[in-house]
């Protein structure tokens, strides 16, 4: 569906852009996460044919993009804050975005049905709160049915309730077979809306996969939270100290760093242990300790490059 | 030509629900027919064809007015989408940029020409019934409406050049205004100062003739003021007119590409522009 080799983007002999390999698959869900300035907005930009690589190669859907090209019919695109012509109402603004990719008007309403919009529809975009406009550029990326949407920070700034919206919207079109490129800061939304997902900094691709992959990638430890009865951390402290990392939180707890691959050896010994846990709690690595630990600074850039 | 035409559509309903239709129109249909009734007085005395007096004094503040309502309809065009990024999104559309230029002119062009056509023919017709022109005065009324048009289509063109070119808002209105001022004011200024100076006559015909044609008012001014012999009549300028060797399709032709030069290199810098 994309396929990017080699990309990079100059601005003025800095690169913003730093010679990024990528593929997303047809009918994925994925995500580009990384600080302010990493270069997410531009490399969805040069995808879409918005601006020119100052090198490597581009193809999106088999089309090869070289920019300043026209758009196509099967690609939506919901920009960051994106913005309309003020003066128009909410209904002329699609009817408007339809009849260049000719689509119906019946179309149009029933998109602004989905996205909550019929009763505002005919107020000007002028009056439109953040998230009604938000609610109108999602509807207008969804015209045509396209099979590749693209939306760049489609939940900031938007309450829980609608950001959940967002989300249910994208997963029903993806559901559908469409493949969906967000970017986005809001991790703990996307570590549970999308299959895979590149770490950006500063231009460049850190880290690929999913969060499976990441994970491993990564190193980091999971963690094992044990409840012990009072007084006894110290005995059981003693019975796993050469098994894994251990670290006392209070007289009944204890937290056991393990990474992935060992945790169930650890619960298997845990099972066999004669002292008398009364739970566990098991808290995997997130994507924003990922997400850390890929973006911090020790991590140079380039490396870590996955394809 | 389905996006040409539906930004075209788009254009034209802003242009009518901002009152741009409507300013216009009553403002230019105001021009012509105070014009026509202050013109009618030296009509009456001198026995002159009343439509071909409206003619040189109509095209005369037409000069004027024609490309300050073209520049201000279109330096915005393409910064102000830029800016708002509007543009961005309408990008991703299945739209050549060629196609955005082209809707876009041709929704401005049609504002400005039912503007002169409204408010300028409504006045002729007026004059036909009431002043009984002869031919000669009606083919240089309708040459001025004609022209008119030409002459704003220039200007928005040259409005998109500004739009194209600025990186802000600001700057493109700044630009238009320092265009309007060139052109109609200043250029002519410039070309009198040389005349006034070139005492001992090195500047020739030809050259003079010349740099009035790299102006697009001055093309419209020859050619509605030397356009046909009832008018230079009236403005006594026969003989600009017999020196400058030039008939009416040459001008038009000149003024046609003060239309087509700007908006063919408004598509090319456009095309290599990144959004």
């Amino acid at each position: 569906m994309i396929h990017l080799r080699g990309v990079s983007k100059y601005y003025a002999d800095r690169p913003v852009v730093d010679r990024v390999d990528l593929s997303v698959y047809a009918g994925e869900s994925f995500a580009l996460l990384g600080h302010n300035g990493a270069g997410k907005t531009t490399l969805i930009k040069l995808m879409l044919g918005l601006c020119r690589p100052t090198r490597g190669e581009i193809l999106v859907q088999g089309r090869k993009i070289t920019g300043a090209g026209s758009g196509s019919v099967n690609v939506g695109y919901l920009p960051e804050n994106v913005s309309f012509h003020d003066s128009m109402s909410g209904r002329e603004v699609i009817r408007f975005y339809a009849r260049l990719k000719r689509r119906s008007n019946k179309e149009c309403d029933e998109l602004l049905a989905q996205v909550g919009l019929t009763a505002a529809a005919g107020q000007r975009v002028r009056t439109y709160s953040k998230g009604m406009r938000q609610r109108l550029g999602l509807a207008q990326v969804m015209l045509g049915n396209p099979s590749l949407m693209f939306l760049d920070e489609p939940t900031s700034g938007l309450d829980p309730a609608l950001r959940a919206l967002f989300y249910k919207i994208i997963a029903k079109r993806t559901a559908a077979g469409s493949t969906a490129l967000v970017s986005s800061h809001a991790l703990t939304e996307i570590e549970t809306s999308v299959k895979r997902m590149a770490i950006l900094k500063n231009g460049s691709i850190v880290a690929c996969g999913s969060m499976e992959e990441l994970r491993c990638q990564a190193g980091l430890s999971a963690t094992i939270r044990i409840h012990v009865p009072a007084g006894s951390t110290k005995a059981v402290a003693e019975t796993l100290r050469d098994k894994v990392d251990i670290k006392r939180v209070n007289e009944r707890t204890v937290d056991l760093n393990c990474i992935d691959g060992e945790k169930m050896e650890v619960l298997r010994h845990l099972g066999s242990l004669d002292s008398p846990i009364s739970d566990v709690d098991i808290t995997p690595v997130s994507l924003e300790q990922l997400y850390t630990h890929f973006t911090a600074t020790e991590v140079s850039t380039g490396e870590g490059k996955i394809k | 030509m389905n996006a040409v035409w539906v930004i075209a559509m788009k254009e034209i309903r802003d242009g009518i629900r901002n009152r741009w239709v409507a300013g216009s129109i009553l403002l230019l249909t105001i021009l012509a027919v105070s014009l026509l009734l202050l013109g009618s007085a030296p009509a009456g005395s001198v026995k002159a064809d009343t439509m071909a007096v409206t003619v040189v004094s109509l095209s005369s503040l037409t000069v004027y007015l024609l490309p300050l309502i073209a520049l201000t309809l279109s330096f915005d065009a393409l910064i102000g989408e830029f800016e708002r990024g509007t543009m961005l999104l309408l990008l991703t559309y299945p739209v050549r940029r060629w196609q955005i230029i082209a809707g876009k002119f041709s929704g401005h062009l049609a504002i400005l020409a039912a503007a002169v056509l409204v408010g300028y023919g409504l006045t002729g017709v007026v004059i036909g019934f009431t002043g009984e022109p002869g031919s000669s005065a009606i083919f240089a009324y309708i040459l001025m409406m004609g022209s008119s048009v030409l002459l704003g289509a220039a200007f928005i063109g040259l409005g998109y050049l500004v739009s194209v070119l600025v990186r802000e808002r600001a700057a493109a209105v700044a630009c238009a205004i320092g265009m309007w001022l060139g052109f109609v004011v200043l250029y002519d200024l410039m070309l009198l100062g040389i005349v006034v100076a070139d005492e001992s006559h090195n500047l020739s015909q030809r050259l003079f003739s010349f740099m009035l044609l790299v102006n697009p008012t001055d093309v419209y001014r020859i050619l509605n003021l030397t356009g046909t012999n009832v008018v230079n009549a009236i403005t006594g300028m026969a003989d600009v007119a017999a020196t400058m060797e030039l008939n009416k399709s040459v001008l038009i032709m000149i003024l046609a590409g003060w239309v087509v030069v700007p908006i063919i290199t408004v598509v090319f810098l456009f095309n290599r522009r990144d959004l």
